[in-house]
């Protein structure tokens, strides 16, 4: 099964931001495993547009599609037999990061 | 007796005799077979429902198990060709899954606990798991499962329906988890099954029976069930032990719509099959310690409610052995509900004051917690000092939740000068 991890970070209690070295020897341990399909570290919410164009003419909003205190910071795609795999390496990479994970199964 | 008893009485009663025995066997072989919960669940209930028809009229078969196994599996493969006209790619999907006996991957390889541990995964919450558990494993119908927790049929069917669906979607496994996870997980089980039993015990409703049976029996039939599967797990023995030597007071608990303190209970009224059995049970787990496994809560709490039962009349309870299990509970568990339940077998050894301190210290903490006005009360009367126990006693009155509890708090608020 496939699973989208994604990396929640908090604006009023922001994790630390020293994680870059173990980040990326976890993601070798994920692809020695051969449960890594892809990894990314998003910018800023400030950075994102959101575009509607359901209506007659497209629409562009300067800023995220919802304004919290918990934010997407980075999103994984693993690999994984089961769900209880996934939430083993989950615990791992919510120290590794320094941040909240939540996994989420693909259709 | 029985002989005089119509053939339909006796094939009704065969079914019913089966349905406790066999149902989780039934749905978590067929879970393993079919690889889904909803597949099993219908074709399990389809099964008991032809018992119910062709049992009174066709005789109750030799071996009941095996007639609804392949009743059951009829079923299923029924549901699944009726399916896979409507959705081909499905039925590929099933089909992947494993006909043959399974591999032993688990300590114990048994296909009711495999759902146990599916139904109480940790992925899932607390009230999905308590409902699932009880309508998958223990096979209570979902008005059943309404009715026990107050709440409404279609709430509690929907809460089954998304859990089922969930275990399907984010790929919960079905499997007994391996031995370095098994503490951790078995603990998460033996959380639902306390909460049932819980419940029952002390009911929270204000509109409910104050003690109810239904729950409390079938939390202890689960219990039995895993110390049956895990038979040298302590803290399953625990839990077993602490149940029925909790539930063995039951008859003596609730008094003309009261619920009756241990001091005040008719002890020749207590359960003695239920006590001996928790007695058992907690010499089995003492004679483990002793060798060097160290017990967990469930067996210290059973402990502690082995001394009271083993106590003939409350001035004969060993309260110096009551603390010091309080004690180490306290290094396992600090938190302030276990010292203040320390604090009560405190005053009992070294009087009211002692106990009293205690127990205002934990103010800050439990203010909002009926139980901790109610022991301020009690001790506040003890000490002759009415006027704050009747404070305490409203206190702890609007607090709790249930009607038998408030009667009797109410009844010794009265009682003050």
């Amino acid at each position: 099964m496939q699973y989208l991890v994604s990396v929640i970070d908090d604006k009023v209690d922001p994790g630390r931001d020293d994680r870059e070295p173990l980040i990326s020897a976890f993601n070798e341990r994920l692809i020695a495993a051969g449960h890594w399909v892809f990894a990314g570290g998003l910018a800023d919410t400030d950075a994102a547009t959101v575009v509607d164009n359901r209506g007659e003419r497209p629409l562009l909003t300067d800023g995220p599609f919802v304004e919290s205190k918990e934010f997407l910071a980075g999103v994984w795609i693993w690999e994984a037999p089961d769900l209880d795999v996934a939430l083993e390496l989950a615990t791992e990479a919510s120290k590794v990061c320094d941040r909240k994970i939540e996994v989420r199964p693909f259709l | 007796m029985s002989d005089l008893l119509p053939a339909a009485d006796d094939a009704a009663a065969a079914v019913a005799r089966a349905h406790r025995a066999e149902w989780a066997r039934l749905v978590g072989s067929l879970t393993r077979r079919f690889g889904d919960l909803d597949v099993a669940e219908e074709a399990a209930a389809e099964a008991f429902a032809a018992a119910v028809v062709r049992w009174p009229t066709d005789g109750v078969p030799r071996n009941p198990a095996a007639w609804l196994t392949t009743a059951a599996q009829r079923k299923a493969v029924d549901r699944i060709r009726r399916e896979s006209k409507r959705d081909a790619r499905h039925q590929e999907a099933r089909m992947l899954q494993d006909d043959t006996p399974p591999a032993p991957v688990g300590v114990v390889d048994d296909d009711r606990l495999r759902l146990i541990f599916t139904c109480c995964h940790p992925a899932l919450a607390m009230p999905s798991r308590v409902a699932l558990t009880l309508r998958l494993v223990g096979g209570l119908t979902v008005p059943e499962i309404a009715r026990a927790f107050l709440a409404q049929e279609p709430a509690i069917g929907q809460r089954i329906t998304r859990a089922k669906a969930k275990i399907k979607a984010a790929g919960i496994p079905y499997r007994v988890p391996s031995a370095d996870d098994l503490p951790a997980r078995v603990s998460g089980v033996l959380a639902v099954l306390y909460l049932v039993f819980n419940e029952g015990y002390l009911a929270s409703g204000p509109s409910t029976d104050p003690v109810r049976e239904d729950l409390t029996a079938e939390a202890i039939r689960l219990a039995r069930l895993l110390h049956g599967l895990l038979p040298d797990d302590g803290e399953v023995t625990g839990l077993l032990a602490l149940m029925l030597l909790t539930d063995a007071r039951r008859a003596a608990r609730v008094r003309e719509g009261e619920l009756v303190a241990l001091d005040e209970q008719d002890r020749a009224t207590w359960d003695r099959a239920m006590v001996a059995e928790g007695h058992r049970l907690v010499r089995e787990r003492l004679v483990a310690a002793a060798s060097g496994a160290p017990p967990g809560e469930y067996q210290i709490l059973a402990a502690i409610n082995a001394v009271h039962t083993s106590a003939r009349d409350v001035r004969d309870t060993d309260w110096a052995q009551v603390v010091a299990l309080y004690d180490q509970l306290v290094r396992l568990d600090p938190s302030p509900v276990v010292a203040l339940n320390r604090a009560i077998a405190v005053a009992e050894l070294d009087g009211p004051e002692v106990g009293l301190a205690i127990v205002d210290r934990l103010g800050p903490d439990l203010d909002a917690y009926h139980a901790f006005h109610a022991t301020r009360a009690d001790l506040l009367r003890r000490l002759g000092r009415d006027t704050e126990a009747r404070a305490a006693y409203d206190r702890a009155v609007a607090l709790t939740g249930n009607a038998a509890e408030a009667a009797a708090l109410t009844r010794r608020r009265d009682r003050l000068t």
